[in-house]
């Protein structure tokens, strides 16, 4: 099986590549590449992101033909995606960090700013947080609960059709961290960062 | 509900360590990837690693160390220590540290966190801030507490938030090595001021004083070096004590 981890200048990558290189081991080839051949032919891709949305959405459309490809392997042919952090973020039609910015689409609804509740609430919501499951997700499978898991962000994926929500987390407000439509997945929270239960996840996305 | 962290400190230099945990069952108890490895698998929720190294030969080491430990810890791993550029920023997120800490330079030129934070994003860009008392305040020092910069540190703390700092790492050099308690004072005034998380560090010598410094100084995070090196403590005891003391911890 092979497996893309999209490098597309998004920041900081290499705790990404770490942690699937650590699960996988030598069953599952996992490449590291803005390659759009090498995409198209994966047979899973990784979308992480960090930084802003705006510089992430800048960041993909700099190289070219790189959204379509994604759109391709996502939308056309279905094939599996996990996103992560801003990577899941970009799943959405518009972000407002920084400035008003088009996302890919993929999961109506928008990314905002979390409320922080007149400073009652520290931002970034940094550390680690329990997510509350609300669907059953393949990517969760052995992982209980109430697991912990690490974040980093300010601001958070609102989807227009809650359907999608995989799992919650509790801070100022509610907070979606994790979505889950047909072949699309996406964390809010860093599975790369999120110790043994963080790689059983990967395992997870590694096994569907 | 958004849990404390408790984040043990390595004190790296030239690629060994020097504070260690005196365990005999080490095979390497210099090694600073070993000794992560046991933070980790004890329960820290990040790991943090302060380079001492002086000669600007050997600070290369430190990328190797980083490289070997990402590959075998995962949680956030902070970097400190002789970071003067967005250059210096750069190698050792590519080594695979996931934040950096910045001290002397980011008092020298605030530009440094001004561009480190829109280049590689707040997540990652902790300011260190050394801060030693002076009548009613506190004036931040650079150069491992060497030089008096005069600044006053709750207005510094106020504009590294503003300039994109992500945290800030605030140690009193009043009460480092002391093992005598955090700088309450210090840690609540500047976590009151600032929106962003203030990790408390220096003068922890029992887990009260872990208790304390998120109680009392408010902190989102305890760091510590001295009690979880000399085996004093395990992570796990600092945890399954603040859970019985109240506090939310990941356990």
């Amino acid at each position: 099986m092979d497996v893309t981890i999209v490098d597309y200048n998004s920041g900081n990558i290499s705790s990404v590549i770490n942690s699937f290189k650590e699960v996988a081991q030598d069953k599952v080839n996992i490449e590291v590449t803005s390659d759009l051949n090498k995409i198209k032919s994966s047979d899973k891709v990784v979308l992480p992101g960090q930084g802003s949305f705006k510089s992430c959405v800048d960041a993909l459309n700099k190289i070219d033909g790189l959204t379509d490809t994604l759109n391709e392997f996502a939308i056309t042919y279905k094939k599996p995606l996990l996103g992560i952090c801003v990577g899941l973020q970009m799943f959405a039609d518009i972000g407002y960090e920084e400035t008003e910015t088009k996302g890919l689409g993929w999961i109506s609804g928008k990314v905002l700013k979390i409320d922080n509740q007149n400073r009652k609430f520290k931002l970034p919501h940094i550390g680690w947080n329990q997510i509350n499951i609300v669907k059953e997700s393949k990517i969760f499978k052995n992982i209980e609960n109430n697991s912990h898991m690490y974040f980093v962000h300010s601001y958070e994926f609102i989807p227009k059709d809650k359907n999608v929500i995989s799992s919650t987390t509790d801070y100022s407000s509610n907070i979606v961290c994790s979505v889950e439509k047909e072949n699309i997945f996406g964390t809010q929270f860093h599975p790369e960062k999120s110790d043994k239960l963080g790689l059983q996840i990967i395992k997870n996305f590694l096994n569907l | 509900m958004l849990k404390n962290r408790i984040i043990p400190c390595l004190d790296v230099k030239n690629g060994r360590v020097v504070k260690g945990i005196n365990f005999v069952d080490l095979k390497d108890a210099g090694d600073p990837v070993e000794q992560a490895k046991i933070y980790s698998d004890g329960g820290a929720d990040e790991i943090c690693f302060l380079d001492i190294t002086a000669s600007n030969e050997n600070r290369k080491i430190i990328y190797d160390v980083i490289k070997k430990t990402s590959k075998k810890c995962f949680v956030p791993l902070t970097v400190g220590g002789g970071i003067r550029s967005t250059e210096d920023i750069n190698k050792l997120l590519n080594c695979g540290a996931d934040k950096v800490s910045i001290n002397t330079a980011a008092v020298e030129n605030s530009k440094v966190v001004i561009d480190s934070s829109k280049k590689f994003g707040s997540q990652c860009i902790v300011v260190a801030i050394d801060a030693k008392k002076d009548g009613d305040k506190w004036e931040v020092f650079t150069h491992g507490g060497r030089n008096n910069s005069g600044i006053d540190a709750l207005k510094y703390a106020k504009e590294m938030e503003e300039n994109g700092a992500g945290e800030l790492l605030i140690t009193s050099m009043d009460r480092d090595g002391t093992q005598i308690g955090y700088d309450i004072d210090l840690m609540s005034k500047i976590s009151s001021q600032v929106n962003i998380p203030v990790i408390a560090s220096g003068g922890v010598g029992n887990l009260d004083h872990l208790v304390d410094g998120i109680k009392l100084g408010k902190a989102s995070a305890v760091l510590a070096a001295t009690i979880f090196h000399y085996g004093k403590y395990s992570v796990q005891e600092a945890k399954e004590y603040l859970d019985a003391k109240g506090i939310p911890v990941r356990i």
